[in-house]
């Protein structure tokens, strides 16, 4: 049986195909991840954007879209996914998809794009409870790649500078627009481009550890979403829950698309 | 498609005859100075027998239900906070003050014509809002004002000192309205708006009491309608009759197991005011077969309730059911203070601690799933100490969601958002959308 996982993100769509491999004697199925897949959409048409990053996902992995049984869809856009047989929250597809990478999770931080988020888990990898950021984007992704922007350095750039720093500013707007205005205050103040990168890295880790915190920060924890690639963020993240070891997956921007190709299998 | 039904359901018998008392309400005191009446502003939680002492015609324009019946008008209210704005008010302020504010600057009644000014001001305060809400007001208006304190802790704490500190501001308040009217406060008829105040809110504590029955009678949006009445003029004789009348349809449809939601199979409560222009919330909760039965909020904030010998909440035993005299001023006012203080939304301002246990009660006794908290920003006195409210609650196993908004002001609320929470939420407690 072959299931797909869609997560239909604000910047990008990422997909999982999973095909269930039987072992005698195994005490649960495993699963084959396909070689999975990333698309920018193209437009705003979110329905065909999703069907041409779907046919393409088949194509990677040599799987026919007839052979695929069930299709879950995840993300802000997952109700605009027409093949989809079900949709998910994040919250759900999240954990589901974290618990099974690393079995013993119970605290799932998901920061992407435009949300991040705070799940705890049970060990069946369903979410028990959550938090998440309300209007304001300075706790996700989004944040960090502007100011990254205005430091003219790439996402990527900016984490390992901030990690070169050893200073702690803090910085106190509570929105995207004015902590943006206080970056370019401290660029005016000739501030070394590493000690701005840790003091943004510094304000979302903090921003996202105060709503983990509202459901409980019980380890094992994982990160999952896009700013996993980020190292200046995962350094500033660890040292503002105070845990010391977070757990990382190798894919983590489509652990929400994994859950979801789970959660397809086990209602097929 | 839409999902067959499990309980019978019918409308509420009583819903046209609510909304025509409220229009009366709001005409009435429109239109008070006509035949000689008078008019008075305050808070909904304003000791408001003591102006309806004075005359049937003396008639009360709360400030919260009647800011929030601007709310649900989107473009009149947004006119009303941007008058208040303009004033020199900050925007993080209470919304229901800015827009009454806003109404007051200018000049206009959600009602048709002129804002009718105020004879007087008769206010308590138990947040800073309340204060300088009338303050302003008044100031503006330049009519003479009254300010109840009644912020002397939680009433599990109260001493003879702080009952006697409120009841003496009682005998001020009746002086103060003596003075701002030129008429002498009747006693008879004090007794009876005490009376009839007490017996309004037991009496829709009785009405929530019945939404322990599974399916729920009454679901809250529709409870909001009706729990109004007595934010309106809880001293009345019309609002005592009304509320006689609710309690004994309520009850036939407990008895015949009538829903609110036909769908019923899974129970909600929330707390704090709702984002009244998004009450359609609610309606997206019942396609998931969920119902809000209610929340402290709507039991407490004109309901007063005790426990009970068996352990369970109940609506507070009327101090002349046992044997309390009701004859004089001095016994009257008394009682008055020792009954209003008992509030249960009172409590969640001194310590979240007493409205966490009360909240835990409501689930437990009201058959609650699960829990939604609005992060209220409109309003400082119900969402503080909410968070740690949720973690009071989720401590002890209860499934709590949050969402931000704002009960008046609907720039703060993101619609989206927070349907996405509450699909997260319906997920948490293991359901999926009945109707699509």
């Amino acid at each position: 049986m072959i299931t797909a996982g869609i997560d239909m993100g604000s910047r990008s769509i990422k997909i999982v195909l999973l095909e269930d491999i039987q072992v005698e004697g195994a005490p649960q199925i495993k699963y084959d991840m396909k070689k999975p897949y990333l698309m920018m959409p193209g437009d705003l048409d979110l329905d065909q954007a999703a069907e041409i990053a779907f046919d393409n996902a088949c194509k990677e992995a040599g799987v026919s879209r007839e052979r695929v049984n069930k299709v879950v869809s995840t993300g802000a856009g997952r109700r605009q996914v027409g093949f989809a047989a079900d949709s998910v929250t994040e919250m759900t597809a999240g954990a589901k998809g974290a618990v099974y990478v690393f079995p013993n999770a119970k605290t799932v931080v998901d920061v992407g794009a435009e949300e991040g988020r705070g799940i705890k888990a049970d060990a069946s990898g369903k979410a028990t409870d959550f938090a998440g950021n309300e209007k304001c984007a300075a706790g996700a992704g989004s944040f960090a790649e502007a100011m990254s922007r205005a430091l003219q350095l790439t996402l990527k750039e900016f984490g390992e500078a901030s990690l070169r720093s050893d200073k702690t500013i803090p910085m106190n707007a509570q929105c995207t627009v004015f902590a943006e205005s206080e970056v370019v205050s401290l660029i005016h103040a000739n501030t070394p481009k590493e000690d701005i990168a840790k003091a943004v890295l510094d304000a979302v880790a903090s921003r996202v550890c105060a709503m983990v915190r509202r459901v409980g920060i019980e380890r094992d924890v994982v990160l999952i979403g896009g700013m996993v690639h980020s190292v200046g963020f995962v350094s500033s993240l660890k040292q503002a829950m105070d845990v010391e070891e977070l757990l990382l997956p190798e894919y983590p921007e489509y652990v929400a698309a994994l859950g979801c190709a789970l959660l397809a299998a086990e209602t097929h | 498609m839409v999902a067959a039904s499990r309980y019978p359901t019918e409308p509420l018998k009583l819903w046209k005859k609510a909304k025509e008392l409220r229009e009366q309400y709001y005409a009435n005191y429109a239109r008070a100075h006509d035949k000689g009446g008078l008019r008075w502003s305050g808070s909904a939680w304003a000791l408001d027998a003591i102006p309806t002492a004075f005359g049937d015609d003396v008639y009360p324009l709360t400030g919260e239900p009647y800011a929030a019946a601007i709310s649900a008008d989107h473009k009149f209210a947004k006119q009303c906070m941007d008058a208040a704005e303009s004033v020199g008010f900050a925007r993080d302020l209470c919304s229901y003050m800015r827009i009454y504010w806003g109404g007051m600057h200018l000049n206009k009644y959600l009602f048709g014509g002129e804002y009718p000014k105020p004879d007087f001001i008769f206010q308590t305060q138990i947040c800073c809002s309340h204060s300088k809400w009338y303050q302003h007001v008044a100031r503006t208006e330049k009519v003479p004002e009254f300010y109840l304190d009644v912020s002397v802790g939680p009433y599990k704490d109260l001493t003879e000192e702080r009952l006697n500190y409120v009841a003496s501001q009682l005998h001020e308040g009746i002086e103060f309205v003596e003075k701002a009217t030129g008429r002498k406060c009747d006693d008879e008829r004090l007794i009876r708006a005490v009376k009839n105040e007490m017996r309004s809110a037991v009496l829709w504590a009785e009405i929530c009491q019945f939404n322990k029955a599974v399916p729920a009678p009454l679901d809250e949006k529709t409870m909001y309608s009706l729990y109004v009445l007595a934010t309106l003029h809880k001293s009345s004789q019309w609002c005592v009759d009304f509320y006689e009348e609710l309690r004994d349809e309520v009850k036939d449809r407990v008895a015949r197991g009538i829903a609110a939601v036909p769908n019923e199979r899974c129970r909600i409560m929330t707390d704090s005011q709702p984002p009244w222009a998004f009450l359609k919330i609610f309606r997206y909760l019942e396609s998931f077969g969920a119902v809000s039965i209610g929340s402290l909020y709507t039991f407490g904030l004109t309901g007063i309730w005790e426990t009970k010998p068996d352990g369970s909440w109940g609506p507070r035993t009327l101090p002349w059911e046992k044997g309390a005299e009701m004859r004089t001023r001095e016994q009257v006012l008394r009682l008055h203070a020792d009954w209003t203080l008992a509030k249960p939304m009172f409590q969640g301002f001194f310590d979240p601690q007493i409205k966490t246990e009360m909240m835990k009660t409501v689930v437990k006794e009201w058959k609650v799933d699960g829990v939604m908290l609005h992060l209220n920003r409109g309003c400082e006195g119900s969402s503080m100490g909410i968070m740690e409210n949720r973690l009071g609650l989720a401590s002890s196993g209860i499934p709590v969601m949050s969402y931000e908004g704002n009960m008046g002001d609907d720039r703060e609320f993101d619609e989206v958002r927070s349907q996405a929470r509450v699909d997260a939420f319906m997920e948490q407690l293991g359901l999926r959308q009945l109707t699509v």
